[in-house]
């Protein structure tokens, strides 16, 4: 058979397919769900109009964001039975558990309380409105914790024994699954990179509208009353998203670099494949990037930092870090076979964590500049103090306001670097599971040996295929909606139910209306519909 | 009772809440096409299940896992064993799920008329599909003594599988009709009671033949009391939704996919897939469940939040208790 079209490999590409696009739409819905849920929280509190506007618009952003992450989910269910047989029926025991607890106790919080949320404006109290998308957010928290657990497990068995009688792996330990250090870190990188993305999109798409008005006012449009609203809203949008990325972009960094030394103790051929590190080295070095073949035994041009991949494995910076030669000898020792055969893609490694963190982290610096240029009245001298309804002016020292060219320039690359996170996110998965070949369960079973026996090429190529069109048509269909909304800016002449809805009796109604009577009330279009 | 016996029983409780709940807005959405005449009649029979469909559609993704975990065997083969099938069905229940959601976000014409095109076919093929799928487990498949499904599409297309299909199929459109009957107001309610009382006499006409054919081929005392249940069930059915009684006709078409489903398992016990190659090669409960502390874990999480689930699933149809009509439905957004 045809190498490049055996089993293992298309089940590879399909499973690295669907799941790269379904991780496209988890870390927004994770992060828009708390942040939309903080804007609903802030309306509540204080009852002003322009929390009420930013809730509406993220969520509805939300919205058309989380029904691709909940459909292409339903794909990953089933996956692991359709094209990987031979690997549930050895994990099942373990890996089974977190996925069932996943179903059992997260996708049924997010699924029923999204319901209540979406189309319970007019029939909730706000404050359990409200809670309706808390609980939402505390579902997807805990429904990446657990398939996380799940993951982790792979990368790092853990809490089982391999059973004497059926040759597989058996739970002894639930609470090591669901607690191990790597669980718990992949866990808080994993989120924290999150929302280093929700912010990132705030940002980019609240830019957007601030400097659309800002160019307004610049060609000397007047700011008419809705304009402010919708400038107050995104001003109060881009506070937060900027305080965000900073707080998630630090976050990231370290659990990133936790992560890597729990990686490097328990995965060395990653952190080697990482660095393209192909010999022992002490003080080992970082490599900013390199020229040439990283294939091959020697890098022919590199920029590298020294001592740094020391101090990514050792937190020192003159300890030996193994190479890729020396890891592969002793892995084929253990485990037979040769050498070559425990080296995973070099290449797609060793950039795939470059582009991690080179893209999130530059997200992580726009949000650094643009919360000190877009600090606070307390900061600014007086006559560069801004209202809350105004485009802030980017301020470089309290009475130092950045040039023309710079401004325009700084407003842009919020906008562009909207989705650097997203890309990182989707390098830094594949990183993780390319890095771990050529194992599935580190150290335990093969990918090779993990595929359906009785699943046909054929059918194998139709799924890919089937799975590939239609990811790609729902992906213009949903970047084109995305696009239109975020474009429409928040709706600001929409206002909330004047009257709290009651639970019990006929649905709350908008001041007037219910004054007229039973009948009307009852015939009263729904606040939302499909 | 074993706990591999109790985790049988807790699929099927799965199973069946799946079929319960997403079996009527499956009806829904096929009854786009046969029942609503316009647009506004298409938007009222969709927004009575516009705030569940999504937590009724996680009954799949928790019987799915719950198998994984309690039965790896049975997970393995059965979804690598029907692998056309159930890529058919996950691809309906993407697009569904996006239809759903998308629909209403554009003021266009063509847009909406392509979303309610996909949304009664994504309907109407994983309704038919079940079927023939669970037909197909409680007859058996040639499975081989690694327990791996060594037989082609086409043997899942038999008679009784696609008889199966029908009876799922007609079953699930009469319980939407019956639940659109329940949830709306107006011309739509007259009419949907008209058409479950049609659609339930072929459901019936369907059920029994499959049921009395499952009886004979894989059988047993309790699964005969099972079927009866099935078959006076959707008779009362029929005779309250004929007398307006639109609550019992809808708990009692619900009782009748319970037992229909009851029935499959009962007669499949202790079976989980039976092997037409060799009974012998036959996954069983005992052979192809997990081990004691998997089973015993998962026992407590099931215990405890499977309260909890319906309790907070039933608080939310009572929010949305209220009928809705043609009246109920707002402007299409513009912009
Ligand atoms: C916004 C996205 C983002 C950013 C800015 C970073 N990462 Fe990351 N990283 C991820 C997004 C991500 C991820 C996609 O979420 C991964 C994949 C698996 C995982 O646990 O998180 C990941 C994996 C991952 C791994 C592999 C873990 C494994 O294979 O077990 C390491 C060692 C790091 N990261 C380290 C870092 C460091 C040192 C960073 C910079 C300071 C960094 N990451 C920034
Ligand atoms: C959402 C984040 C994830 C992404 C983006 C991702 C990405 C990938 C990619 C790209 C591959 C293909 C690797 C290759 O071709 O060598 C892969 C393989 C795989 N991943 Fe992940 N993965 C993710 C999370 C998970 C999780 C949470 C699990 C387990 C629950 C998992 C299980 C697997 C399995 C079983 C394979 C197939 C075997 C293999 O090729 O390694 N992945 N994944
Ligand atoms: C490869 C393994 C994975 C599987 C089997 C899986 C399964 C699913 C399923 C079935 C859904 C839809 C739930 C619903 O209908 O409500 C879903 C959505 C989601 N998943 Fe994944 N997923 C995987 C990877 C991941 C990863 C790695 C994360 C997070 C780190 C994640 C987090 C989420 C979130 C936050 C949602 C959206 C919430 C929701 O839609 O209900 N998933 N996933």
């Amino acid at each position: 058979m045809d190498l490049a079209l055996a089993p293992e490999t298309l089940a590879r590409w399909q499973f690295g397919i669907t799941t790269v696009y379904h991780f496209l739409f988890v870390p927004l819905t994770i992060s828009l769900s708390a942040i939309t849920a903080g804007f609903e929280t802030a309306w509540v509190r204080t009852g002003k109009l322009k929390y009420f506007h930013a809730t509406k618009f993220w969520g509805k952003l939300f919205l058309i964001n989380i029904a691709m992450g909940v459909v292409t989910g339903i794909v990953q269910e089933f996956q692991f039975g359709m094209n990987w047989s031979d690997y549930s029926r050895f994990v099942g025991d373990v890996f089974g558990a977190p996925l069932a607890m996943e179903a059992l106790i997260a996708f049924f919080f997010e699924s029923t309380f999204i319901g209540l949320w979406i189309f319970g404006w007019d029939k909730l109290p706000k404050k359990l409105h409200c809670a309706c998308i808390w609980i939402v957010s505390i579902g997807t928290l805990l429904s990446a914790y657990f398939i996380l657990a799940a993951n982790s497990w792979m990368q790092h068995p853990n809490g089982y024994r391999i059973s004497p009688h059926t040759g597989r792996a058996q739970l002894t330990s639930i609470w090591t699954v669901l607690t191990q250090n790597t669980t718990l870190v992949q866990a808080f990188h994993t989120l924290t990179a999150s929302f280093l993305t929700g912010a990132a999109f705030v940002v980019g798409i609240a830019s957007y509208h601030l400097w659309k008005a800002k160019r307004r006012q610049n060609a000397g449009g007047t700011a008419t009353d809705k304009d402010r609203k919708k400038i107050g809203a995104m001003r109060s949008s881009l506070r937060t998203g900027l305080v965000l990325a900073v707080i998630a972009g630090l976050g990231t960094a370290v659990s990133g670099d936790t992560l890597g030394k729990v990686m490097f103790e328990q995965q060395p051929m990653k952190m080697a494949a990482a660095e393209a590190l192909w010999d022992t080295q002490a003080p080992a070095p970082f490599s900013v990037f390199a020229v040439g073949d990283v294939n091959k035994g020697h890098n022919t041009v590199e920029l590298s930092v020294p001592g740094v991949l020391s101090f990514l494995a050792h937190s020192n910076f003159h300890e030996a870090v193994p190479g890729i030669n020396d890891v592969a000898k002793q892995e084929a020792a253990r485990y037979g076979g040769k050498p070559e055969d425990y080296i995973p893609n070099i290449f797609v490694t060793f950039w795939g964590f470059r582009l991690m963190i080179g893209f999130g982290m530059t997200s992580f610096v726009a949000g650094l500049i643009g919360l000190w240029t877009t600090r606070g009245k307390r900061w600014l001298a007086p006559e560069f103090r801004t209202g809350e309804d105004d485009v802030p002016r980017l301020m470089l020292t309290p009475r130092r306001e950045m040039s023309t060219l710079l401004t325009r320039w700084s407003w842009r690359i919020g906008i562009l670097t909207m989705g650097f996170p997203l890309i990182a996110n989707s390098f830094g998965w594949v990183f993780t599971e390319m890095g771990r070949q050529p194992w599935v369960v580190y150290g335990l079973m093969k990918t090779r040996n993990a595929v359906s026996p009785g699943v046909s090429q054929t059918e194998v190529i139709v799924s890919v295929s089937a799975f590939t069109l239609l990811y790609a048509i729902l992906a213009v269909i949903e970047v084109r909606l995305m696009v239109r909304y975020a474009k429409a800016g928040p709706v600001t002449d929409e206002l909330p139910p004047a009257n709290d809805p009651r639970l019990r009796g006929s649905s709350g109604g908008t001041g007037t209306e219910s004054d007229s009577g039973e009948h009307a009330e009852s015939d009263k279009p729904m606040a939302f519909a499909y | 009772m074993h706990l591999h016996d109790v985790w049988f029983v807790l699929i099927a409780v799965l199973w069946t809440g799946y079929f319960f709940l997403e079996g009527f807005d499956f009806g829904i959405g096929v009854l786009t096409k046969l029942l609503a005449r316009d647009e506004k009649e298409r938007r009222v029979l969709i927004n009575t299940i516009g705030p569940v469909w999504d937590g009724n559609e996680v009954w799949l993704l928790t019987a799915g896992g719950a198998t994984f975990a309690a039965f790896p065997d049975w997970y393995a083969t059965l979804f690598s064993g029907f692998y056309l099938p159930l890529l058919i069905i996950l691809v309906c229940l993407i697009v569904r799920g996006v239809a759903f959601e998308y629909r209403a976000k554009r003021d266009d014409a063509r847009w909406k008329r392509n979303w309610e095109h996909a949304i009664f076919f994504t309907s109407l093929l994983p309704a038919f599909l079940w079927g023939v799928a669970f037909a197909n487990i409680v007859r058996g498949v040639p499975i081989n003594a690694d327990k791996d499904f060594t037989g082609t599409v086409l043997d899942l297309l038999s008679p009784y599988a696609l008889l199966g299909g029908v009876v799922t199929l007609t079953l699930f459109t009469f319980h939407g009709a019956v639940f659109a009957a329940l949830k709306t107001l107006g011309e739509v309610r007259t009419r949907a009671r008209a058409m479950a009382g049609v659609l339930g006499l072929v459901a019936a006409a369907a059920a029994s033949a499959f049921l009395v054919w499952t009886q004979a081929h894989s059988g047993n005392a309790r699964s005969l009391a099972a079927l009866l249940v099935a078959v006076v069930a959707l008779a009362i059915a029929l005779a309250c939704n004929r007398l307006g009684r639109e609550g019992w006709s809808f708990a009692l078409s619900g009782v009748t996919i319970a037992a229909v489903v009851a029935m499959l398992f009962l007669a499949l016990f202790p079976n989980v897939m039976p092997s037409t190659t060799n009974p012998a090669w036959s996954l069983t409960v005992s052979n192809a469940s997990s081990s004691p502390y998997t089973l015993k874990i998962m026992t407590w999480v099931a215990g405890i939040m499977t309260p909890l689930v319906l309790g907070y699933q039933a608080w939310t149809y009572w929010v949305f208790r209220k009928r809705i009509g043609t009246q109920h439905i707002p402007d299409p957004i513009t912009h």
